[in-house]
């Protein structure tokens, strides 16, 4: 589904605030130099990690491993984008080529 | 201004190859979900920001839920705290520049910017400056072009869906290079997948979110020494 006009407008209008508060916030908090909580720092060091592991399985909660086509696809895709990527570390061909054969895979192989 | 041009432009190539590639990937991504260039351009120029504006497309296909946007947007964006953070110091006396500095500091201008001095003489505010506003436009340019490709050409693109997981995978595998320890990844994607299989995928997202917050909570004094070291590099 797409969203209307006025609600994509007002959707863009609060990522675009949210998104440039949290890359304010540290300056609006911590100008006057105070100390940072350490808190805060250590959620600034591990958040990052956890997140795009929670992101990588959120892009997978529409793949369903019990019927056909298996997963297959994307699993493959995967394991070429993980390989390829630790190899020649290119987002053309890691990302890019991952796409390209995911594609393929989909509508001919899979189709 | 034409010198700190000639200085900056030089050092944001590698970015103007990768922010075309992936902003073409989101526009394609987002005109087949159904919306237009004008929608590319306003998020590329307001949000700015790559995992942010591939979540929010998947936000863009569903029915409008402002809570989930906000918390979502919060936490996929958890690590500007940490960007802004370290550069509390090198942005002072970035006068009129530092509110767009601050905003444009994405995660490839950020390590732009930790890794390269101002040259002798040159304006710090300026240089950043410039520096952000040329990423900023490789950004737009490339989300327009694909945007604007996907609505003349009616390719069929079952599968460009996969460009979200495809970006989200190797920014995974990044980060895990960069990392001795994996605790912090392994605790995102295990949390998400217990909740997924026990919540269903509709309302998995927020108790995951909470689930993170609390294992890496109690995790705490294990971790905190292992990932002090990854930052203050």
């Amino acid at each position: 589904m797409t969203l209307s006009q006025s609600e994509t407008l007002l959707l863009v209008a609060v990522i675009a605030v949210c998104t440039c508060f949290t890359r304010a916030l540290p300056f609006l908090i911590f100008a006057g130099r105070q100390k940072t909580p350490k808190y805060i720092l250590y959620l600034g060091e591990v958040l990052p990690f956890a997140m795009i592991g929670m992101l990588v399985v959120y892009c997978w909660k529409d793949v369903s491993f019990l019927q056909n086509p298996w997963g297959l696809p994307e699993l493959i895709a995967t394991g070429y984008i993980v390989l390829v990527h630790k190899w020649k570390h290119s987002l053309l061909l890691s990302i890019g080529g991952g796409i390209v054969l995911y594609i393929l895979l989909c509508q001919f192989v899979f189709a | 201004m034409l010198q700190v041009f000639r200085a900056a432009a030089p050092r944001t190539v590698p970015v103007l190859a990768g922010y075309m590639f992936l902003g073409i990937a989101f526009g394609l991504l987002l005109s087949s979900k159904g919306y237009g260039w004008s929608v590319a351009l306003l998020m590329s120029l307001f949000i700015y920001a790559g995992s942010g504006q591939f979540v929010a497309v998947g936000l863009m296909t569903v029915p409008l839920d402002i809570g989930m946007a906000v918390l979502l947007t919060l936490l996929v964006n958890a690590r500007h705290l940490f960007y802004g953070l370290s550069m509390l110091e090198r942005f002072q006396g970035t006068g009129k520049w530092k509110p767009y500095l601050v905003f444009a500091m994405t995660d490839e201008t950020y390590s732009l910017i930790c890794s390269t001095k101002v040259p002798k003489g040159m304006n710090k505010g300026t240089f950043y400056g410039i520096i952000s506003m040329l990423d900023h436009s490789y950004w737009i340019a490339g989300s327009l072009c694909g945007a604007i490709f996907g609505s003349l050409v009616s390719l069929d693109l079952k599968g460009i869906d996969f460009v979200m997981t495809a970006l989200f995978i190797v920014i995974f595998v990044e980060q895990w290079e960069e990392s001795k320890d994996h605790t912090a990844a392994l605790t995102g994607v295990f949390v998400t997948v217990l909740f997924l299989l026990l919540v269903g995928r509709q309302w998995f997202l927020l108790p995951s979110m909470g689930g993170i917050l609390c294992m890496l909570t109690l995790l705490r004094s294990r971790l905190e020494v292992k990932y002090h070291d990854l930052v203050t590099e």
